[in-house]
Parts: C-alpha cells; structure tokens; sequence
C-alpha cells in the first residue's frame, strides 16, 4: 500500500467531520434554547435511513436530504412539544425516542439492506480546488461538508450577533423573564427544536448518502448521537468551541488507519474503539478548566488562565426545565 | 398616568391571594403598598404589569379598561415593573440585558443611549460586563434605565431595598422622586415601614390578601404598625454577656467564592459573642461563614473552629456548630421530603434502623414549640418563606455552641423575624456564639453586640455595636471606612495581625 499523504488524511478528517458536526451543533443550537433532545442517536439512524430509501426510490440525493431533516425536525417536535408544551420529563422522553426510532429504523431499513444506491457526488469548488494543500483540504467535497464547514461560525454569529440569537439565549437562561419581556418562551424553544433536529437529520444523511453509502445493520454511524451530546456539554455550549471537539473526534476516527499500517501487531479492533476513550481523557482534561482548584493554580500564570478561560463554559440556566406559569 | 384598580380577585387553587382589592394612584405621585409577608403585595403588581392574570376585577388606565394578555403589552401601553426575583440574564452583559425586548438597534448606538440615560439619573453602567459580577443594586439600576427607555410612565417596584447598599437606596430614592416629578407614577411596594415613609406621598395596606388602610403623608408609625399586624410586634432585646475563649479565628484567610471572594481575612470571634456581618450581597460575609462551616476551604492562611482546623461540617456538627444557609428550600430543607422526614433525616448513625422512630414525637413537639404552620405530613416546599424557617430552627441542636446564620430572617415580615431572633438570642442566653449575616443594617444593630464589615473581599471594619451608627456602617459597606485599627484595645474588638 502506498503511504497516504498527510493532506489527503487531513481532508479525510474534514469528511469524516461533516455529520458530527451537523449533528453536535444543532444539538447546541437546541440546548442553547433550555431544551435537551437526547433522542439524537436514534434520530441519526432513523435518518440515514430515510435519506437512503428516498435516494434509491427517486433517484434524487437531494430529496433524499429533505426526507432526512424533516424525519430529524419531526423527532425533535415531538421531544419539543412533550417537553415544553406538556410539561414532562424531557430527558425520558428523549431517552425512549432514541431507542424506538434506532429499531424502528433497522425494521423498516430492511429491504434497503446492502443494496446499492446514489451517492452524493463531489463538488469542487471552481477556482480554488486547485491550490495546493488546501484546494484537496476543503475545496474538494461535496455540498455537505460545505454546509458544515460554515455552519459553526454560522451558528455563532446568530448566537451572538443577531436580535433572534440573543433571544434564543434569553430564553434558555431564564424563560420567566424572556416572556417579561415580550419574547414567546416556548414558540422560541420549539423553533430551536425542529431546525436543531432537522441538522441532525442532515447527519444521518451524510452518513447512508456521502460518508458511509448504503444502508445496514449496523449502519457505522452508531453512537455518533451520543458523541455529539457529550461535545456539547464539554465545548461550554459554544457553537465554536463544540466544532473544534467535532474536528478532534474525527481526527481521532481518521488516525486509526495509518496508525494499523504503522503496527500490524495490534488488534484492528483496538484502534477502532481508541477514539472513545481518547475522546473520554480529553473532555475531562477540558473539564479540569471548570474546577476551583485548577483555577486558581492559573490564577498567577497568564498563559494558563487564558487556557483555562478558553476552556470555560456554563450551562444554559434553565437548560431542562420548562417555563413556569405564564 | 392615573390608575385604578378595582375589585380585583386572584384565587390559586385554594388560596385567595387578592380578596377585592381596590387602589388609585394619581399621576405624578409616589405610590407606597406596605404589608407583610404574604398580604398579597406581589400579586397585585404583578397582575398590574400583566405578568399573572386576576381571576376578576378590572384595571383602568386613565380611565380606559385594560386586559393585558402579555407583559409585554402592558409595557407598551406604558406599564413596567421590576420584579422581585430580578427578570434579567446573568450570563448575558449589561448592554445584552438592556437590547432585550427592545426593537433592533445597533450595539454602538444602544450603549450611546444606555451611557447618557445612566448619567441623567446618576447611576453607573457597565455595559460590557456580564451581569453575575455586578451587585443587586447595578442590576436594578439596569433594568429601571431599560424600562424607561421604553416609555414606561408606571414604575413598580417590589422590594426594590432588598439587597442593596445604603448609597444605592439614596440614589434609587432621588431618582424616583426625580422620575414621580417628571410625571410619572410610582408605585413602590415594601414591607420596610422606614423605605414607605421616607419616600410615598400615599400608602396603602394590604393585610391577608385585602386592604386593611390607606394613609396620606404625614404618616404615623404606629397606625401604619397596626394596619399591618394588627398590633405592633414587641422588639426582641439584647442579653448581655462576656466573651470568652476564641471559638472562630480566621488567620491571613482567602478564599474564592461569591462575587469578590475573600481576602486576606483575620479575626477572631469569642464564645458568647452576637456578631453581625454587614455587606452588600456578595461582599465576602456568606463566604466568611462557609469557611467557619467547613463548606468552602481557604487556599490561603487558616480558619479554625472551636481550637481546632475546621474540617468536613459533619465533624462541626458534632461540635455543635450548626449552620443555617440563606436559600432555605435550595440548600437548608430537602424538596419533596415533609417535615416529619426532616425529623428523622440524619438521626441515627445505624444505616438500618428506622430512623421514624420517635422522630414524630420530636416532629410535633417542634411544631407545637415553634408554632410552623403545617403538620408533620406536610412537605416542606407547601410551608411559607416563615415557616421553613421555624422547622430549621426546630432542626437546631438543643444546646448549640456556635451559630452560624446567612440572612436567617431573610424575606420575613417583622413579626417572624423578631420571633425568629427570640428563639435565637435564647439560644444564645444558654451559651450559644452567634455569627450572622444579614443585608438589614438595622437588624444588625438590633441584635449584634459587634458588627463586622465587609467590602468586595475584605473586611474593613471590625466595631462594637453600640458605637457606631447605620450611616457610619453605610459608609462602611460602600468601602469608605477606616481600616480596622491594628492594637486590640478596644473592648471587643481583637484583630490579629500575622
């Protein structure tokens, strides 16, 4: 074999990087609203395999898209109007939705099995594919890592720089005071639920239609939606911060390969499951950044408290806990 | 703008929270609803600024009938209030707080306007700076400049003292008079008899939900005192003692927490002492009682209790220090659990034995000595702000050595909280130190025989109740005190210098 080149590995981890980053940052945009959808595993599934069936059935990889994000936006709706409208426990509904749409997808996935179906094809972007390093970097995928690719800074900027972001902020912090202040809680929350959801959707379609064609049993993006959960909470809820976690956890994923070449001795199995744990000491390592103690450590050092500060973030106050009265 | 309210009902499930209550502010005036705890002030206002909708009555403004569906709609027609539990985002900065509920306007722009509608009325902003490092006082300024901003010509505030320094009171005092003769309605709602006074040109009463008198300046103390409670409440009065061995030192202490941590901290506290910890919030006093409680450790210098290093607050307790925390139902109480649990709740040290045994002889001895309003089913979070409070007093060992008190009358009316501070100095009577903090200058000096102050992490002032005064206290708290003097000669004053 021969020795893959550092740049084509690096543009294997932007691929590889596209659906968890779909998926992690519109879980982000949803909990920045005070809503957990924890259904995001079995939302991945349910997803690629609609995107896959539709895809086969019409031939158009486009709507095989749609079908993904409104199966992502209905499920998310749902966890949305139980949790926010009705009231109740929305990481139980959450719970139980991953696990019914994870078997209800494998169930009706099955004729769709290992069969072959369309694909989304490359786009390179006219112009700058061709430069060096980073035409092969980032210019030459396909729409779907685009969209990923601007979708963080994306997110950011309605966050923090927009009259809509700031009130999906407001509400996620303290839904009592938004309603003061004429902002509709829980019309702002269920916005925040479905296009989050529908970004997830778009995940699982990356996945059956670009990343790993086809559909299964397993599909290979199995417990991605639980990665995506864990990023959000240690990325401090910014939607920059969960992007670099996304990124790192790919390049985790991606490094496994060269590194089965490089030591034929070791199982294959353990570089497979490698990036789990690796991604486990990482998030605890960021985690150190919100102790007292490391804090102060850092206090007296510059370097460290700008890392430790870099590192920090807090929890949407009212994140799970619908609005009261009103 | 002219107001009535007119026969307005608020019933929650069984709860009758507003029994036909009638009011009328005249434009331009100040506006002063007094009553205790529960009469049923907040409600009222808040169905005024359409946050609760009454079950029946009407609101006129200016002779119009209104039927708000929204706050935001009574914001429009000119209604604001600031809420008790402040209505803002702390995670969010000062100028992210004053964009919100507003229409689109550019960053630059709003902070220009937030800048010099501060300037008018005095206050300082901080546009940038996240909300959870300013104190309550810059917060209120805050709001209040943003609901002026949106035309707002009723004001109501509830229990706009609560919190605040002596300085931001003078300054909120001035600019709502400013704004009252600008021509704008006030209405302020307290259960403080001196904010009432010292501000309203009217006040109405409000007793169990109806309107027990109304009263034009000048006001008389002790009719207002009798449409409140019916009869005056009798003032708790001090015992007198001598201190004895130390049982709190703190040496060259600091600590994280709060808003401004604490610094560089060193004093000690004798058996036998009332000492009062004044401070805005936040200041360092509630860090200073967790680190005499074990909850929080010092990284800097030490802390001992009762001779020895303080450890885990299991260990205090079984000295007989007990602490109790400010937030009663967050941290004092359990949610969810009754009284009678509350009773049986770490009892015994057996994990297996049932631990109700006699726990509801003890529960309903407590409820009878401590008169809580409620049975040993009841859950604590059904009980009052008032009642909570009693059921942790009934907790308290029986011969507690040390006691250490965040805010332990906080959001009590007078009548409870002068009871609470007789079950407290009995307490004392029979040996007990006490260290408190509360945010009530005149609470302070009422009970404390010394009075500690605290200013963003330091403490800088260390005196003897009886010689000194609310304003020289206030000056204290706003950080323009003399440092604690170095020799320890005064009589209980014992400042150590490492």
């Amino acid at each position: 074999m021969t020795e893959p080149s550092p740049v084509l590995l690096a543009a294997n981890v932007v691929a590889t990087a596209a659906p968890i980053l779909l998926a992690s940052l519109g879980e982000t945009l949803t909990e920045r609203a005070g809503l957990i959808n924890l259904s995001l595993d079995g939302t991945i599934l349910l997803a690629a395999m609609a995107a896959f069936a539709v895809a086969h059935d019409t031939g158009s990889v486009a709507l095989g898209f749609a079908a993904a994000s409104a199966v992502g936006g209905a499920v998310a709706a749902v966890v949305g109007f139980a949790g926010v409208i009705l009231g109740v426990s929305q990481v139980a509904v959450g719970f139980v939705l991953t696990l019914m749409c994870r078997d209800l997808a494998y169930f009706l996935g099955n004729p769709y099995s290992r069969i072959q179906g369309p694909q989304v094809p490359p786009l390179p972007v006219p112009g700058l594919a061709d430069l060096p390093v980073l035409g092969p970097l980032l210019f030459r995928h396909n729409a779907v890592v685009y969209l990923s690719l601007v979708l963080a800074p994306a997110l950011w900027w309605v966050l923090y720089r927009t009259k809509w972001g700031l009130e999906v902020r407001a509400v996620g912090e303290h839904p009592e005071a938004a309603y003061a202040r004429g902002i509709a809680p829980r019309r702002v929350q269920m916005v925040c639920a479905v296009v989050g959801g529908a970004l997830v959707g778009l995940a699982g379609a990356a996945y059956s239609l670009a990343l790993k064609p086809g559909w299964g049993r397993p599909q290979g993006a199995e417990g991605i939606g639980w990665i995506a959960l864990a990023l959000v909470i240690f990325g401090g809820w910014h939607p920059v911060k969960v992007a670099l976690g996304a990124v790192l956890f790919a390049l985790l994923q991606v490094a496994g390969i060269p590194l089965q070449e490089a030591f034929p001795s070791v199982p294959a199995q353990v570089f497979q499951v490698a990036p789990f744990p690796l991604m486990i000491f990482t998030l605890l390592f960021m985690g150190l950044s919100q102790r007292e103690s490391v804090e102060r450590w850092a206090a007296d050092r510059t370097w460290a408290r700008r890392l430790v500060r870099a590192f920090r973030g807090a929890a949407p106050r009212a994140l799970g806990r619908p609005m009261e009265g009103g | 703008m002219h107001i009535v309210l007119d026969d307005i009902h608020k019933r929650y499930g069984r709860v009758h929270a507003n029994r036909g209550v009638s009011l009328e502010v005249r434009a331009g005036t100040i506006h002063g609803v007094l009553g205790e705890n529960g009469a049923g002030k907040s409600t009222l206002m808040r169905i005024l600024a359409g946050y609760t909708r009454p079950t029946s009555g009407r609101i006129l403004l200016d002779g119009d009938e209104v039927r708000w569906r929204a706050p935001a709609e009574a914001v429009a027609r000119g209604v604001g209030m600031l809420y008790q539990d402040p209505m803002d985002f702390l995670a969010m900065t000062a100028l992210e707080n004053y964009a919100l509920g507003r229409r689109w306007v550019p960053p630059r722009e709003l902070r220009r306007d937030l800048e010099a509608r501060a300037a008018e009325l005095g206050f300082t902003v901080h546009p940038e700076m996240p909300l959870e490092r300013l104190t309550v006082g810059e917060r209120q300024q805050l709001e209040l400049l943003r609901l002026l901003s949106l035309g707002v010509r009723v004001l109501i505030l509830d229990e706009p003292t609560t919190g605040i320094s002596g300085v931001q009171r003078e300054t909120l005092f001035a600019a709502l008079r400013c704004l009252a003769d600008e021509g704008r309605s006030v209405l302020l709602v307290s259960h403080k008899l001196e904010d009432v006074e010292a501000l309203c040109d009217e006040i109405t009463v409000l007793r169990q939900g109806a309107v027990s008198g109304r009263a034009e300046r000048p006001f008389r103390t002790r009719e207002l005192l009798e449409m409140m409670f019916g009869e005056p409440p009798a003032v708790p009065r001090k015992v007198g003692s001598t201190p004895g061995a130390p049982i709190v030192s703190f040496r060259n202490a600091w600590a994280t927490g709060g808003r401004s941590g604490l610094r560089r901290c060193s004093v000690t506290i004798r058996e036998g002492e009332v000492v009062g910890l004044a401070g805005v919030e936040g200041a360092g006093q509630n860090v200073f009682l967790r680190l005499a409680a074990g909850l929080n450790r010092p990284y800097r210098g030490a802390v001992e209790v009762c001779g020895a290093p303080v450890r885990a607050y299991r260990w205090l307790r079984q000295q007989g220090v007990a602490f109790l925390p400010a937030g009663r139902l967050e941290e004092g109480l359990v949610r969810g659990l009754t009284v009678l649990d509350h009773f049986a709740l770490g009892r015994s040290r057996i994990p297996f034995l049932d631990p109700w045994r006699g726990a509801r002889d003890r529960a309903e001895e407590g409820i009878r000595q401590y008169r809580i309003r409620g049975r040993p089913e009841t859950p604590v979070e059904a009980l009052s702000g008032g009642n909570q409070q009693r059921v942790l007093l009934a907790l308290l060992p029986e011969r507690p050595r040390l006691l250490l008190l965040e805010s332990p009358t906080r959001g009590l009316d007078l009548e409870s909280a002068h009871w609470v501070w007789e079950q407290l100095l009995a307490h004392k009577a029979r040996g007990a130190t006490i260290v408190f903090s509360s945010p009530e200058l005149d609470e302070i000096l009422m009970v404390a025989e010394r009075v500690l102050v605290f200013h963003d992490g330091a403490l800088v002032a260390d005196v003897a109740a009886a010689e000194t005064s609310v304003a020289e206290l206030g000056s204290a708290i706003a950080g323009r005190a003399a440092p604690p003097p170095p020799s320890p000669d005064v009589s209980v004053t014992a400042v150590e210098t490492p």
